[in-house]
């Protein structure tokens, strides 16, 4: 993260360019250049390229919440603010409609339980891996970039008929999901681990065993510490990105009480009759994703306190996996 | 879906040979206590990422019972290729429908990466260069709708391109069409943007972390030596830039590849069906489990020169690094 000299780079075009001309006034005068040929004029054009992304990128995703609080059925005419399709619908809104409280529950289970038993693996996998260094840490550690490369509807494939043919006393379900959300997101702590792992160098824990650590406690008292803002980042990353994940939890759900959110949406909204119900649970995903991407955010910052290099832009970066 | 941003990735690769301290008393030993660390992880990997796949190769090598239920052919003695010959015959045979298929997938990923090149390039290149002191709101916005799930995200679209949508209702106001387009019935062009609109974050992600690590100084240097700014960029940023572009197009383009859900929900009609859909397909249909994974097979081994590369670059980023 170039935080300082990016900053720099904001101030730095009438400093460089009055600087350039004050030390150079007859060439300015001999060659005075027009507005538009100025090299450190600001790039509007760009920058209303950019807000129109951002438009484009945002509105949609604020009209589906607006529908949520809609009083009508209608997920395209306003008809009014309401809170039916969360609460007060005795049918069709979240509080009451078990499909969608179901969903919303399965959606947070499956999230906590990945999180809780892919993070310890990813990190201490890392720990291994960095330090080992033999033909096979050097074997799995490919693996593991292979698992974040390989297109996530062929790795379904293959836990689908590894569950339905060999392990087959593992039911599709909440635990084939968990296992297969486990293998697909041990790539975020791995990879950002060894990332710190390798900023972190060897240093401190060999000052650790000259103290007389030995190298659990090594480990335990010196390496996890400082790796901890790490760990915490991959932890929401995971979180997020079951909350997010659509293909594993789809081909590897069997029945109504194993599907989480996206993949009611999206076996709801296939048939074409949908209503703002699932807006409403949308919703309710998205602010659940934004409270964890906050609190990371403020928790990154805290943890890295003090750190060279942190900032706002540094702990954003990393919640979101830069 | 953690298929985002694999910027600090490349660090993972950085096995390179441990530094030579002479603090390595019984080093066999040491070894062993790391590989016990990175134990539970390889034993993960083996079972549901190494196994699984070979589960899928025995599948499609195998053959169905009377009940049409796949036989796996464990035994690798036993392959048979049968199902591989089917699929080759409705790849390019007479009646072949696998054949256009995989030409219309390619065509779609090809127009969505580009476009999400074309859009999110200019995007992040403005962020790290220009925003300035707004340049942590701008990143905030950019952000954002990684932390929004897909599927909530395609709702948004589906929402805005139903007949009586906001889409329409504008079109129809401006007199730029007589009659509401039934956008929702299978055009191809509202496929590729929900790709575009569905992938596009990953891209940004990846494109951001990649500009800003440009040094700023070379791009201040050549406006300082006269270069105008289109030069400066094409002379510049765009050839440092170049292994980013790389990297982002892949990481848009494999999950594409084996996109099912963006085109059932924005189109759910054979004229734009994809790979993914006749995988997606034939898992859920009793008795084309076999051929379901001979395709996947097939397109894996399709894909493996690109996931190859980005594996290569990831390592080569790392001896760069090193």
């Amino acid at each position: 993260m170039a935080v300082d000299s990016a900053t720099r780079v904001g101030d730095s075009p009438s400093v460089a360019s009055g600087g350039g001309a004050g030390n150079a006034l007859p060439v300015a005068k001999r060659r005075r250049r027009p507005p538009w040929r100025n090299p450190w004029r600001h790039a509007w054009f760009l920058e209303g390229f950019t807000w129109l992304y951002l438009i484009w990128s945002i509105v949609p995703i604020g009209l589906a919440v607006l529908f949520s609080f809609n009083k009508g059925k209608s997920q395209s005419a306003w008809q009014g603010f309401s809170l039916r399709w969360y609460i007060t619908d005795p049918v069709n809104s979240v509080l009451h409609g078990a499909v969608y409280h179901q969903a919303v529950i399965q959606t947070l289970r499956l999230s906590f339980l990945t999180t809780v038993i892919t993070v310890p693996l990813g990190v201490a996998f890392a720990i291994g891996i960095n330090r080992w260094r033999t033909r096979t840490s050097a074997s799995f550690n490919f693996v593991m970039i292979l698992s974040f490369v390989v297109p996530e509807l062929i790795f379904g494939v293959a836990l689908f008929s590894v569950f339905s043919q060999l392990y087959t006393n593992i039911k599709l379900g909440t635990w084939a999901e968990v296992l297969g959300l486990v293998v697909w997101n041990i790539s975020w702590p791995a990879i950002i681990v060894v990332a710190r792992l390798v900023s972190i160098g060897p240093s401190f824990e060999e000052a650790a065993a000259d103290l007389g650590a030995s190298r659990f406690e090594a480990v335990r008292r010196v390496l996890l510490p400082l790796l901890s803002p790490a760990i915490f980042a991959s932890a929401v990353l995971v979180f997020a990105g079951v909350i997010d994940d659509f293909v594993i939890v789809d081909l590897l759900s069997s029945s109504a009480s194993s599907q989480p959110v996206s993949v009611l949406i999206y076996s709801t909204t296939r048939g074409g009759n949908n209503g703002p119900a699932l807006n409403a649970i949308a919703t309710i995903m998205l602010f659940v994703s934004l409270i964890v991407a906050t609190l990371g955010y403020f928790a990154y910052r805290w943890m890295t306190r003090g750190e060279r290099g942190a900032g706002s832009e540094g702990a954003l970066a990393n919640i979101a996996g830069m | 879906m953690s298929q985002a941003a694999g910027t600090s990735i490349s660090e993972a690769a950085k096995a390179a040979p441990e530094s030579k301290t002479g603090k390595t008393r019984n080093r066999r030993e040491q070894k062993w206590v790391w590989g016990l660390f990175s134990a539970p992880g390889i034993a993960t990997l083996i079972l549901l990422f190494v196994v699984p796949f070979y589960v899928v190769i025995a599948i499609a090598a195998g053959t169905l019972d009377i009940f049409e239920s796949p036989v796996p052919a464990w035994n690798p003695l036993h392959w048979s290729g049968a199902n591989f010959s089917a699929i080759f015959h409705d790849l390019v045979g007479q009646g072949a429908f696998i054949g256009p298929t995989f030409v219309r997938t390619v065509v779609y990923v090809v127009i969505a990466s580009l476009l999400c090149l074309l859009i999110a390039y200019p995007t992040a290149y403005f962020v790290t260069r220009w925003a300035g002191r707004r340049k942590v709101l701008f990143l905030v916005l950019l952000i954002a709708p990684f932390w929004v799930s897909y599927m909530m995200r395609m709702l948004a679209w589906i929402d805005l391109l139903q007949t009586d949508g906001y889409i329409n209702k504008a079109l129809v106001n401006l007199h730029i069409t007589s009659q509401p387009i039934d956008w929702l019935g299978g055009h191809a062009s509202t496929v590729i943007l929900g790709l575009v609109y569905g992938y596009i974050p990953y891209m940004i992600i990846v494109l951001y972390a990649g500009l800003d690590r440009i040094d700023q100084r070379l791009i201040e240097a050549g406006g300082d030596l006269g270069l105008n700014r289109w030069r400066t960029f094409t002379r510049i940023t765009l050839p440092l830039s170049r292994q980013t572009i790389m990297t982002g197009l892949l990481i848009t383009a494999l999950p594409m590849m084996g996109d099912y859900f963006t085109n059932q929900l924005l189109s759910a009609t054979p004229s734009t069906s994809m790979i993914g859909n006749l995988i997606d397909g034939q898992l859920s249909t009793p008795g084309l489990l076999p051929q379901g994974s001979a395709l996947s097979l097939l397109l894996l081994v399709v894909l493996l020169p690109l996931m190859a590369y980005y594996v290569y670059q990831t390592y080569a980023a790392a001896d760069r690094a090193a």
